[in-house]
């Protein structure tokens, strides 16, 4: 009998642990974690790789991340994160946070490690809603969105705007890469993975701050399917938060809006 | 022979710490531990550590946590409503049983209050320094040279029993200047085989945290974290006493108090009453062993400290009813004198003679 050639097309990143995910079916996280792990592999850096863990879903990815890790109080990670990088500075450090956690409570340590130039990743998952308490009104949640804490939509008159946090940080000097990124298509999912991987190679080369703001979604707290959580964002999101390259030292010049499918 | 130098307090602490080994410093401008953050932002690159300003308090405690982790021996310093800010990160600094230095030079509260000396954040770094069930140790010196001496105790003490460390500092000893030693500078650096480094490939991961969702693991934590108090309380209680082996009665007091209840004890020895000290350097663990011993032959206890009435809660526990324990002081930034404590002292001699 004729031997059968084997060729593995695609298995768990190495950086990944076996864990099964705590996510709630159709979520994205898990796809934000597998390129996060894939570009740890591929750039050869999970052996000095260090994580900060913020407080929201991800709380627990320490869990799934085998690099070494630390969880930090809700919206302190880029503080975390800073020190860690000062004291080892060979280290390839990174943070990984939602929107609550970014925009709202650690917007102060996010804009403030963004203007110091702090030489770490920040990947930012941006569903427009609070996932683990429940689905509470986010600093990104859209004007008009329905959520627990915004029952009638989100009132801008009342509730103020959302918060566009790559164009804000854009403008900072401190700044090497800001990008807004989706995780609706395999398109969109190769351009997530392009950009992240950008991002940790500034890192390695000590360009400075870069952050990866990435679309995602909340079927559970949104109250839809996986499929239709994607077209949700395609139809709502996407309009409000244009996919795009909004900083970027290493580029010839800054786009300043529009995506950059290459 | 070590040198001897005229040093501001908060200078003297800072100065020691790097001779400790410190590494990592996050600040945030306050009054009255300004000099401090001052003293570290231009020496700390001379040694090859982390100086760094940060947003906010909240932020470098955050940033304590993060060094910690990383196994640099790091402090933080501020003055008392920083100090609310930083409690916080603190709980998150016990919880992940990480080692860290935070130096509060207090000033009067509550609110902005004032920027004069006070001790009245005793309570708050005792018993309320951040939410759930733990304590950190703290240290309460009471001359430059104490503080300047402190600080490798309360490293060492931090890394041994992986834990938070406060050193407690009425404004008045960060500002005054007084002659001090300073301590030779330390190589030996503790092993820290939990810090996050980056695994190297070589080991397992490591995890700084402090979550734990499984209940029966968090109570087993908790109980383990206990455990490692009850030898602090056992091992570490650290006191100084003054002229108590024949006094009747007793004065407690820290800090800047202490240097004061003394000048007037000396005056009411001269009176011919037998007063003397118990000066608390650690507040936790308390020096409950100080006051056991002298406990039987005492008529009466006062404590005096700058705030309305804290430190004297835990003499009432250490006394156990066995003797009535009296309180006086004063707050706002108000230092008694020798001359109010004496008084105090005659009143109570007074009282003593009047019921036996």
């Amino acid at each position: 009998m004729a031997q059968t050639k084997e060729k593995v097309l695609f298995e768990r990143p190495k950086s990944l642990s076996d864990k099964p995910f705590t996510y709630c079916p159709g979520c994205t996280h898990g796809v934000a974690h597998r390129l996060i792990a894939e570009t740890l592999d591929e750039l050869d850096i999970a052996d000095r790789a260090i994580g900060v863990a913020p407080v929201g879903c991800s709380v627990l990815a320490y869990e799934f991340f085998n690099t070494d890790m630390l969880q930090a109080a809700h919206g302190r990670a880029p503080a975390v994160a800073t020190a860690v990088k000062r004291v080892h500075p060979d280290a390839i450090v990174f943070t990984y946070q939602g929107d609550g956690d970014l925009a709202s409570i650690g917007t102060a340590e996010t804009v403030h490690a963004a203007t110091r130039g702090e030489n770490i990743v920040v990947v930012f998952i941006n569903n427009a809603i609070y996932g683990m308490t429940g689905g509470q009104m986010a600093p990104t949640s859209l004007p008009g969105q329905i959520t627990q804490t915004s029952p009638t939509g989100r009132n801008v008159e009342t509730d103020g705007y959302p918060i566009r946090m790559v164009e804000m940080l854009s403008t900072l000097d401190g700044v090497a890469l800001a990008q807004r990124v989706a995780l609706d298509t395999p398109a969109h999912i190769r351009e997530a993975k392009r950009a992240i991987k950008k991002a940790f190679q500034n890192q390695i080369d000590g360009k400075g701050y870069s952050i990866i703001e990435v679309m995602s979604t909340c079927p559970t707290n949104w109250g839809l399917s996986g499929t239709d959580a994607i077209g949700w964002l395609q139809d709502n999101m996407l309009p409000y938060y244009p996919l795009g390259v909004y900083k970027d030292v290493a580029a010839k010049g800054d786009a300043k809006e529009g995506a950059t499918d290459e | 022979m070590a040198e001897k130098v005229l040093m501001k307090g908060n200078e003297a602490l800072a100065e020691a710490a790097l001779r400790a080994g410190c590494r990592a410093f996050f600040g945030y401008p306050i009054t009255p531990q300004t000099e401090l953050a001052a003293y570290m932002a231009k020496r700390m690159p001379k040694e090859g550590g982390v100086y760094l300003q940060a947003e906010s308090e909240i932020s470098a405690i955050n940033m304590v946590y993060g060094a910690a982790g990383a196994g640099a021996r790091c402090m933080t310093s501020t003055s008392s409503p920083g100090m609310s800010l930083k409690s916080e990160g603190i709980s998150y600094i016990a919880g992940a049983d990480l080692p860290a230095v935070i130096v509060n030079v207090m000033r009067g509260g509550p609110g902005l209050g004032g920027i004069q000396p006070s001790q009245s954040d005793y309570w708050q770094a005792t018993r309320a320094t951040g939410h759930g069930d733990f304590h950190p140790i703290v240290f309460a010196p009471s001359t430059v040279q104490e503080m300047a001496s402190s600080i490798n105790d309360a490293f060492e003490l931090a890394d041994t029993y992986r834990t938070p460390v406060i050193v407690l500092i009425d404004g008045m000893l960060g500002q005054m200047m007084e002659p001090v030693e300073l301590p030779e500078k330390k190589e030996k650096k503790a092993k820290k085989p939990w810090a996050v480094t980056g695994h190297g490939g070589k080991r397992e991961q490591n995890i700084i945290n402090s979550l734990n969702l499984d209940t029966p693991a968090l109570e087993r934590m908790n109980i383990e974290r206990f455990e490692r108090y009850k030898k602090i309380k056992a091992k570490e209680q650290r006191v100084e006493t003054y002229l108590t082996e024949d006094a009747d009665l007793i004065i407690v007091a820290f800090g800047a108090c202490a240097r004061v209840s003394r000048t007037a004890i000396d005056k009411a020895r001269e009176a011919g009453i037998k007063v003397g000290l118990i000066r608390p350097i650690t507040l936790v663990p308390f020096p409950v062993d100080a006051i056991e011993k002298v406990v039987d032959q005492t008529k009466a206890f006062l404590t005096v400290e700058m705030n309305m009435g804290q430190m004297v809660e835990d003499v009432r526990l250490a006394v156990a009813g066995r003797a009535p324990v009296e309180f006086f002081g004063h707050t706002g930034g108000i230092i008694p004198t020798p001359n109010e404590i004496f008084e105090q002292v005659e009143i109570l001699d007074k009282q003593k003679g009047g019921e036996a």
